[in-house]
C-alpha cells in the first residue's frame, strides 16, 4: 500500500512522516516517531490510555488515524513539562502518588490538562466525570482526584 | 521428636493419620525422614510443601530448626498475586 | 550470614515518612518504558493465531499460504516447541496452554503463531493458516462440569485426594480437606444456623497494559527478553525450560509494569515469542491485544460456594463448614484448596471444617489475582456472618469481635496464630466515624472482613556505594506499585543516609541472583529484609574502612546516624567519618564497598482488614453505588503510608468492580462474548467515592521492621461488604456474584413478589 505524507505539529515541533492509510495516530506517534508517552491499552477507545489533545480536542489516538493529523496541532504527555520544570499536573501526581504502575498516567495526565483547560475549577464530581473516560486499576482514583484538585488550586493561583 | 501435623490429602499417604512422630532438628531433616517413612509423600516435598512452626510459615528455610515442644504443621504451597 | 530477622522495635527516621518515587518523573514525562515501548533493531511482529473453538480436535495445520506470503519470516506451531518438560505436569500444561498440541482446550487457545516484517503482513499470514478442527462438547460452568454427564476435558485426570482411588477421569481434579473438631456436634449445639449457596463468576485482573514482549535469540544459544512480567527470574526458568537453553544464557530484563495483581506471573507469549525469534533468527515483538489478554490470559476462577454455620444465643458460632468449588481452566490447580484454607481464618472455631474441589472448564488456565481464592470465600462466609449475626440480632461488628481469632488461636487451616490484627480491626471499625454516619433514602451498610497469608521468598539485593557517597541499590524483585521507593527508605534507614543520596532499580537477571517473584504480596516485605542485610554488610566494610584510616581496631568502630565513630573516651579527638568520606577513599582502603544479600525471607506475617461500605440501590433500576467506602487494614509497618494506602484504595476498588460488574460472559457455544473493556466494565472515576484508609501497625515479629505484606488482603472483603450493605439498603441478600442491575433488579421483584 502506498504511504501517505502527512505534514504537522507535535508538542509545538513541526514533524512531517509517511504512514499508512490504515494505521492509527497512536501506531504513529509509538511506531514511527518514538513518542511512546500514549499507551495502547485496548485499541478500541475504551481505556484512555492513548489520550492525546488534537486541536484542542481530547481524544484517543488509537481511534484517529495518522492521516488525520494532517495540518493539525497534537499534543502529548511528552509536551507537557517545560525543560526539566514540571506541569503542575506532573508535580501533584508525584507528591500524590497518584500513580502506581504508571501505565494510565500520561493518559490521565492529557485528560486532566484538558480538564482544567476547560474548566479550571472544577468540583470532585466534574473530575470524576471529566475523568471516567480513562481506566486505572491500580489507585481506585481517590489519588488521583486529589491530585487533580490540588493542581487545579496551583494553577488558578498561577503559582 | 517432634509431632508434625499433616493436612488432609497428606495424611492419607501416611496411613490415614493425622499427625507423625518425627525425630528431627529442622526442616530439612524432617523432610528427609518423612520421605524416608512414608515414601508416599516424597513427590509432595518436591513440589513444595510449607511449614508452620507455631504459626508462622516457612516455605523455603530448610535450615530452620524445630524447637523442642514446637507446633509443627504442614500445609500446602500456596500461589499468590 | 548471621542476619537476625526478628522484630527490634527501633526508632524510624525514615521508615514512615513518604517522599517521591524514585522512577516517579520518568512515568509522568511519559519516559519510562513499559513492556510495548521496547524495540531492537531489525526485529520483526509476532501474532497468535487462536483457537475459535471452546473445545475442539486439532487434526491438522497447514502453514504452507503463509510461509509463502511476502515478508513472512516464521511460522510455528506446537512442533516448534517440542515437549522438554521432562515429566513436570505443571510446567507441561503451561507449554500446552502457550500453544495447543492436540486440543484447543478454550476460545483463546493459541494454535499456531507468525513473525512477520510489519503488522498488516502478520496479520494478513494469520488469515492463511489453515486449521482443522474436530469439535468436541464443552463446559464452561463449574457446577455443570462436576456433573458426571459432562463432558471430560482431561481423561487422563483422576480426583486426587479420595480415600479411595476413583476408577473414571473426572473434571474434578483434586478434593482437599481443612479443619479440626467436629461441626457435627458443634452445629448440635447451635441455637441458630445459617445455610446458603453462593456463586461468582470469573474476573480479570484488568491490569491496562497488555503482555509485551521482544525476544532475541542468537545461533549460539544466548538469547535475551525484555518483558513485562511480575518475576522476570521465574520467566527466565520456565521460558529455558520450554525452549532448552541454559537459563543463565537467557537474559531476561524485566519493563516498567503497567499492572499485574497476579496476571503477570505465568508465561503465555513469551515462550511463542522467543521460538518465533530463534526460527526467523531475528528480534521479534509480540504485544497482545486486549481481546486476546481477556481471551487468553489467566482470569481468576469462577466458584460456587456452600456454607453453613451456627451459633448459640450469646453469639458463640460452635460450627462452621463450607463446600467449595473453583474453576481452574482446562488445567489442574490448586485454587479451591486456598479458598478451602482462607475461607474461615478471621475466627476463632472449635469445630470447622471446609472441602475444596478444583474443577476442569472450558475458559483460560486460571491464574492468581490479588489474594487468589480469599475473596470468594469470604464474600460467601462473610454474608453467612452477616445473616447470623442479624438472625441472632447482635450487631454485625460486635458478633465478629466475640469469635475473631486472636494471638493463640486454632487457625481454621491448621496452625496457631501469632500476634495478629484482627481484632484491632474490627475495634478500630466499630470506633470508626464512619460507623456512626447517617444514612441516606435507599442506602444501606455493610462491613466484612478479609484475611490473606502473605509469602516471602527468596530474594537477592545489591548494594554498591560510589565514590561520591552515592548508593545504588540493585533488586530482584520488580516493583509493582512503589516498591523502590519504600526500599530506598529501608536503605537509608540503616545506613543512616538521606533518602536522596540512594537511587534503587531492579535487575535484570544476569546482574543478580534468583528472585522469587513479585507475588503474595512479598516485594516489599522480603526485599526490605534483604536490603537491610545487605546494608548491615555494607555497614561491616565501612567501619573496617574507617577503623584502618584511624588505625584502631575495628571492634571500636560503630556506625551511628551515617558515620563512622570511635567509641571510647581515648578516641576523643577522632572525628567521625561521614559515609561520603568513607568511600571517597575506598580506592586506597581497600577498594569498591558493597554489601550484598542473598536469603530466604520467610515468615511472613498474615494480615487481616475490616471494610466499612455505604451502597445505595436504586429500586427501579436495580444498580447499586457506592456511596462511602473504608478501609481498616494492619500493615504491620507501613514503610511509605501513601503507597499503603495506594494498596487499600486500588485492592478495595478492584474488589467493587468484582461485587457489582466485572464478569466474564459465555454463550453457549463457548465463546467469550465480552473480551473488551467496553463490555468487562471495570470501575471508572466516576464510579467511586473516595476511598478512606486507616493503617494499622502490628507488628510483624519475624521483620526486623515488622513489616507484613500489604498487597493482597484489600480485596478479600469488598464483595461481602457490598453484598451486606446491598442486603441493608434493599432488604434482599445477593448471593450471586456481581451485583449487576439485573441480579439486584430481579431480587427486589422476587422480594416484592413473594
Amino acid at each position: 500500500m502506498a504511504g501517505v505524507a502527512v505534514s504537522t505539529t507535535i508538542n509545538g515541533d513541526h514533524v512531517e512522516y509517511l504512514c499508512q492509510p490504515d494505521e492509527t495516530l497512536l501506531d504513529v506517534l509509538r511506531d514511527r516517531l518514538g513518542l511512546t508517552g500514549a499507551k495502547e491499552g485496548c485499541g478500541t477507545g475504551d481505556c484512555g490510555a492513548c489520550s492525546i489533545i488534537l486541536d484542542n480536542r481530547l481524544v484517543c489516538s488509537c481511534l484517529v488515524l495518522g492521516a488525520e493529523a494532517e495540518g493539525r496541532i497534537v499534543e502529548t504527555v511528552e509536551g507537557m513539562a517545560h525543560g526539566d520544570q514540571l506541569h503542575p499536573l506532573q508535580q501533584k501526581f508525584l507528591e500524590h502518588a497518584a500513580l502506581q504502575c504508571g501505565i494510565c498516567t500520561p493518559g490521565f495526565l492529557i485528560a486532566a490538562k484538558d480538564l482544567l483547560a476547560k474548566n479550571p475549577d472544577p468540583t470532585e464530581e466534574e473530575i470524576r466525570f471529566g475523568l471516567a473516560g480513562n481506566l486505572c486499576r491500580c489507585t481506585g482514583y481517590d489519588k488521583i482526584v486529589r491530585a487533580v484538585q490540588d493542581a487545579a488550586t496551583v494553577m488558578k493561583k498561577g503559582v | 521428636m517432634v509431632e508434625v501435623t499433616l493436612w488432609g490429602a497428606l495424611g492419607q499417604l501416611a496411613g490415614g493419620q493425622s499427625k507423625v512422630e518425627v525425630e528431627a532438628k529442622d526442616i530439612r531433616e524432617l523432610f528427609r525422614k518423612l520421605a524416608e517413612q512414608y515414601p508416599g509423600i516424597e513427590p509432595w516435598i518436591e513440589k513444595g510443601i510449607a511449614v508452620a512452626i507455631d504459626g508462622t510459615i516457612y516455605r523455603d528455610t530448610w535450615s530452620k530448626e524445630l524447637p523442642k515442644g514446637a507446633e509443627i504443621f504442614l500445609l500446602p504451597r500456596l500461589a499468590g498475586g | 550470614m548471621n542476619f537476625d530477622p526478628r522484630f527490634s522495635g527501633r526508632k524510624f527516621s525514615s521508615v514512615g515518612t513518604r517522599p517521591i518515587r524514585p522512577d516517579g518523573v520518568d512515568k509522568v514525562t511519559g519516559r519510562a518504558r513499559y513492556g510495548a515501548d521496547f524495540n531492537m533493531a531489525g526485529q520483526l511482529v509476532g501474532r497468535v493465531l487462536r483457537s475459535p473453538h471452546a473445545h475442539a480436535k486439532i487434526l491438522k495445520i497447514d502453514t504452507s499460504k503463509a510461509e509463502k506470503l511476502a515478508g513472512v519470516k516464521a511460522v510455528i506451531t506446537a512442533a516448534d516447541l517440542p515437549d522438554l518438560t521432562d515429566g513436570d505436569s505443571a510446567m507441561y500444561d503451561v507449554l500446552d496452554n502457550c500453544m495447543a498440541r492436540t486440543k484447543a482446550l478454550y476460545d483463546g487457545h493459541a494454535v499456531a503463531a507468525v513473525a512477520a516484517v510489519d503488522a498488516r503482513t502478520a496479520r494478513q499470514a494469520l488469515k492463511l493458516i489453515e486449521v482443522d478442527y474436530e469439535l468436541l462438547p464443552h463446559v464452561t460452568d463449574v457446577d455443570e462440569a462436576m456433573k458426571h454427564t459432562a463432558p471430560l476435558i482431561n481423561d487422563t485426570l483422576f480426583t486426587e485426594g479420595l480415600e479411595e482411588k476413583p476408577v473414571k477421569p473426572s473434571n474434578v481434579t483434586k478434593r482437599s480437606q481443612f479443619g479440626h473438631g467436629d461441626v457435627h456436634q458443634g452445629f448440635g449445639h447451635a441455637d441458630f444456623i445459617v445455610e446458603r449457596s453462593f456463586k461468582t463468576e470469573q474476573t480479570h485482573q484488568g491490569y491496562i497494559e497488555p503482555h509485551a514482549c521482544v525476544a532475541s535469540v542468537s545461533s549460539d544459544g544466548t538469547a535475551d527478553l525484555w518483558v513485562c512480567t511480575q518475576g522476570h527470574f521465574v520467566y527466565r526458568q520456565h521460558c529455558a525450560q520450554l525452549l532448552g537453553l541454559e537459563a543463565s544464557k537467557l537474559r531476561v530484563t524485566s519493563s516498567e509494569i503497567g499492572g499485574g495483581f497476579g496476571g503477570k506471573t505465568h508465561v503465555w507469549a513469551e515462550p511463542v515469542a522467543l521460538a518465533l525469534s530463534r526460527k526467523a533468527g531475528r528480534p521479534v515483538k509480540l504485544v497482545m491485544t486486549r481481546d486476546e489478554v481477556f481471551r487468553a490470559s489467566g482470569p481468576t476462577s469462577a466458584t460456587s460456594i456452600d456454607v453453613k454455620i451456627g451459633a448459640r444465643k450469646d453469639g458463640t458460632i460452635t460450627a462452621a463448614e463450607a463446600t467449595l468449588r473453583y474453576s481452574s481452566g482446562p488445567y489442574a490447580g490448586t485454587w479451591a484448596e486456598i479458598g478451602a484454607m482462607t475461607a474461615f481464618a478471621c475466627y476463632k472455631l472449635d469445630n470447622v471444617k471446609t472441602v475444596g474441589f478444583e474443577v476442569l472448564v472450558n475458559r483460560p488456565k486460571t491464574a492468581a489475582y490479588r489474594a487468589p481464592s480469599a475473596p470468594m470465600a469470604a464474600f460467601a462466609v462473610e454474608s453467612a456472618v452477616d445473616e447470623l449475626a442479624k438472625e441472632i440480632g447482635m450487631d454485625p461488628v460486635d458478633f465478629r469481635i466475640k469469635n475473631a481469632a486472636q494471638e493463640g488461636t486454632r487457625s481454621s487451616y491448621g496452625p496457631v496464630y501469632g500476634p495478629i490484627g484482627i481484632g484491632p480491626t474490627l475495634e478500630a471499625a466499630k470506633t470508626h466515624p464512619h460507623m456512626k454516619a447517617p444514612l441516606g433514602k435507599n442506602q444501606g451498610r455493610g462491613m466484612a472482613c478479609g484475611f490473606w497469608f502473605n509469602f516471602g521468598g527468596q530474594t537477592c539485593v545489591d548494594l554498591n556505594i560510589g565514590m561520591d557517597g552515592s548508593v545504588s541499590l540493585a533488586v530482584g524483585t520488580v516493583d509493582v506499585g512503589g516498591s523502590r521507593a519504600s526500599l530506598s527508605l529501608v536503605a537509608a534507614e540503616e545506613l543512616g543516609i538521606d533518602y536522596a543520596q540512594l537511587k534503587a532499580v531492579v535487575a535484570d537477571t544476569s546482574s543478580l541472583g534468583y528472585n522469587d517473584m513479585t507475588d503474595g504480596s512479598r516485594g516489599t516485605f522480603s526485599s526490605s529484609m534483604a536490603t537491610i542485610s545487605a546494608a548491615r554488610n555494607a555497614i561491616k566494610i565501612l567501619r573496617d574502612r574507617a577503623a584502618q584510616t584511624w588505625d584502631i581496631p575495628v571492634d571500636d568502630v560503630v556506625w551511628e546516624n551515617g558515620h563512622a565513630i570511635a567509641k571510647g573516651e581515648k578516641y576523643g579527638n577522632l572525628a567521625a567519618l561521614s559515609l561520603k568520606e568513607i568511600a571517597a577513599a575506598s580506592g586506597k582502603t581497600g577498594g569498591p564497598i558493597a554489601g550484598h544479600s542473598e536469603l530466604v525471607a520467610d515468615g511472613a506475617g498474615v494480615s487481616f482488614a475490616t471494610h466499612i461500605c455505604d451502597i445505595e440501590v436504586d429500586p427501579e433500576t436495580g444498580a447499586a453505588r457506592v456511596v462511602r467506602y473504608t478501609v481498616i487494614q494492619d500493615a504491620g509497618k507501613a514503610v511509605h503510608p501513601t503507597y499503603v494506602e495506594g494498596q487499600y484504595q486500588g485492592g478495595a476498588a478492584q474488589g467493587i468492580g468484582w461485587a457489582l460488574n466485572e464478569e466474564y460472559i459465555y454463550g453457549k457455544d463457548g465463546r467469550l462474548q465480552n473480551a473488551g473493556f467496553l463490555d468487562y466494565r471495570i470501575p471508572v472515576c466516576s464510579d467511586l467515592p473516595m476511598i478512606d484508609t486507616q493503617i494499622l501497625e502490628i507488628p510483624n515479629p519475624n521483620h526486623p521492621y515488622g513489616v507484613r505484606g500489604v498487597g493482597e488482603t484489600s480485596i478479600v472483603p469488598p464483595l461481602a461488604a457490598i453484598a451486606n450493605a446491598v442486603s441493608n439498603a434493599a432488604g434482599v441478600r445477593m448471593t450471586h456474584i456481581p451485583m449487576s442491575p439485573p441480579r439486584i433488579l430481579a431480587a427486589i421483584e422476587a422480594e416484592r413478589g413473594g
